[in-house]
């Protein structure tokens, strides 16, 4: 009986092993297949035209250097309209809402984390794009500001549940004793439970960020798709094309093997190594909170 | 050890099991099935190829054909990789294009299977009615930028125009913008939107009074405005695309649509292009607004 049951585990445990190593694996072979793709582009277009500033691949003009700076620009200022309202969110429902308004709240928040991006790129042309056309006074609504805010609706969802869980797990002899020391309810938050859930807000941001920067298709509706140099002081209000948007719209038409199909995936392997540095950010920072906070426990 | 050999005992009795079915179901259905044509390629032209596909299908029910878009450089890029048999184009095939098909072992066919016109569309606002080629080959290599030095309001020229994979920006670009010169090398402005399709561009002319665009005659809706485009000839000679003016070779910016097929079509392939080319299929072209290669 007893030898069964550890003949059981065995299989269970084993299971599991593989299918942690296999997420490894996967990520090894994307990667491997990325590389093995992409890097004959170094070889096929010097380095110079790749980093240069037109993109115009049916003529042979593959300058990505458009495509980074407009997926930097819409990330960053759909970051910065995330932020606040996301962790504005876990704030109030961990910390200020009463649990009936929480109990309606969170399914809602769930919700629009469902909602398709398709659907909100929809949205995005028949609504935002014409409104901030006449509220801005701007040539035209299919800009990188609308997309910006679009990136914003997408990853405040993400935003706020992981934040809201890092709040919750803030222990709640905190939240009494800096109350008992007769600091006010705001004090407590932005003194006590933030810092305490520092790391876990991070994470909460970072993986917002990372949401933005790979999201494509409410991008590539909204966003205009013309790959500009977003650089003069008006650019947010101005038409850009990301990353994303050109594998997703040009990968279909190239021949396989070609210049073309290099330089799309070196752009993948570009839009990888930027993901990974946001992650090795996140995780450096995570262990410095970790590590200060520990220092002050002991 | 006695549980992994029973194990891989009923695991074979399994396959075998399997294998004994898939062996069956060709030889049963047989009489019934269905043959299929897959067809693929411009979205200029898959309102019409549906169009086809659906008349074809009701007097022929054996025959199954599916219709997707994608785009010209998708159809032909499909239609080399072997996926489909009927590849859809708004442009010819480009040499590298013919090139990969032969290396392939392949021999491309090509059928003009329809005309089209490029309408030049603004906001039904825009107070301009006419522009020449020069203007509009200016206006999208970014040269011209103000619609005041066209006549028009003070504003800003948005440009629209579709991805680079679709056939008719590359037609755009050869017709309109190098004004059909083969050594000019000019391209596309940097900011000319690229909206991934038709329907992005009248929605985005329809909404913005500073918006430029181009889309097929088909496609074009009563909520834009259509501009006059005269030749280098006749400067001042301006012409509305509609089915006669093509026909007669009055409107500049036209093309045909094609269809090509990896060989010489055999079949239910053949058969089918055939039909498009009667009168029945035909008469379809001109009611979804494009021009019939075959004219009587």
């Amino acid at each position: 009986m007893r030898k069964q049951e550890k003949k059981g585990d065995l299989v269970i445990n084993s299971v599991i092993r593989i299918t942690g190593y296999s997420s490894i694996l996967f990520v090894v072979l994307i990667l491997f297949f990325l590389l093995r793709e992409g890097l004959p582009a170094l070889s096929s277009t010097p380095l110079s035209a790749i980093f240069s500033t037109r993109w115009y691949p049916i003529e042979g003009y593959y300058g990505i250097l458009p495509l980074i700076l407009g997926s930097l620009l819409i990330t960053i200022a759909s970051t910065l309209i995330a932020l606040p309202f996301g962790i504005g969110t876990a704030v109030f429902l961990s910390e200020i809402a009463p649990p009936w308004l929480r109990d309606i709240l969170k399914p809602i928040i769930e919700i629009l984390a469902g909602i398709p991006s398709v659907v909100l790129g929809f949205i995005g042309i028949l609504v935002f794009a014409p409104f901030f056309r006449n509220f801005l006074d701007i040539p035209t609504g299919l800009t990188a500001f609308t997309g910006a805010i679009l990136l914003a609706l997408i990853s405040i969802p993400t935003i706020v549940s992981v934040a809201e869980d890092a709040l919750n797990t803030v222990p709640n002899s905190y939240r009494q004793a800096s109350l008992a020391l007769g600091a006010t309810q705001w004090q407590t938050i932005w003194d006590v439970t933030l810092p305490a859930a520092k790391t876990g807000v991070l994470t909460a941001v970072m993986l917002g960020i990372g949401r933005s920067l790979g999201e494509t298709m409410a991008v590539m509706m909204v966003t205009g798709n013309a790959p500009v140099m977003p650089l003069q002081l008006n650019s947010l209000f101005r038409p850009v094309r990301t990353m994303t948007a050109t594998i997703a719209s040009e990968m279909g038409e190239v021949a396989s093997g070609s210049q073309h199909y290099q330089v799309l995936f070196f752009i993948g392997i570009t839009l990888f190594l930027l993901s990974l540095v946001i992650n090795i950010t996140a995780s450096l920072v995570s262990t410095k909170a970790r590590q200060r906070s520990e220092r002050l426990l002991s | 050890m006695k549980q992994v050999i029973l194990l891989s005992i009923l695991f074979l009795f399994l396959l075998t099991g399997c294998t004994g079915q898939t062996e069956t179901v060709p030889g049963s259905s047989e009489p019934g099935s269905a043959e299929y044509i897959e067809n693929k390629g411009s979205d200029t032209i898959v309102n019409l190829a549906l169009a086809w596909a659906e008349r074809y299908q009701q007097v022929n029910p054996s025959v199954r054909i599916s219709v997707t878009g994608g785009g010209s450089g998708t159809g032909i890029t499909a239609l080399i990789s072997g996926t489909v048999d009927i590849a859809n184009a708004s442009r010819q095939i480009k040499p590298e294009e013919l090139e990969a098909a032969r290396a392939a072992g392949y021999d491309p066919r090509e059928f003009v299977i329809a005309r089209d016109a490029i309408a030049i569309i603004v906001h039904p606002d825009n107070p301009i009615n006419n522009l020449t080629l020069q203007q509009l080959s200016l206006i999208y290599r970014g040269e011209i930028t103000n619609w005041s030095e066209l006549g028009g309001e003070d504003r800003e020229i948005v440009r629209l125009s579709r991805e680079t994979n679709s056939g008719t920006h590359v037609y755009f670009l050869e017709s309109v913008i190098r004004m059909g010169n083969a050594e000019d090398d000019a391209i596309f402005s940097a900011d000319t939107l690229l909206l991934p399709s038709s329907e992005g561009i009248i929605a985005e002319v329809k909404d913005n009074p500073n918006a430029i665009g181009y889309d097929s005659l088909g496609y074009v809706t009563e909520d834009v405005k259509m501009v006059g485009v005269s030749s280098l000839e006749n400067p001042d000679q301006f012409i509305l695309p509609s089915i006669d003016t093509v026909s007669n070779n009055t409107y500049l910016i036209s093309r045909n649509l094609y269809m090509y097929t990896l060989d010489q079509p055999e079949g239910i392939v053949k058969t089918y292009l055939d039909w498009i080319f009667s009168p029945e299929a035909q008469e379809i072209v001109r009611g979804l607004g494009f021009i019939p290669a075959v004219t009587e």
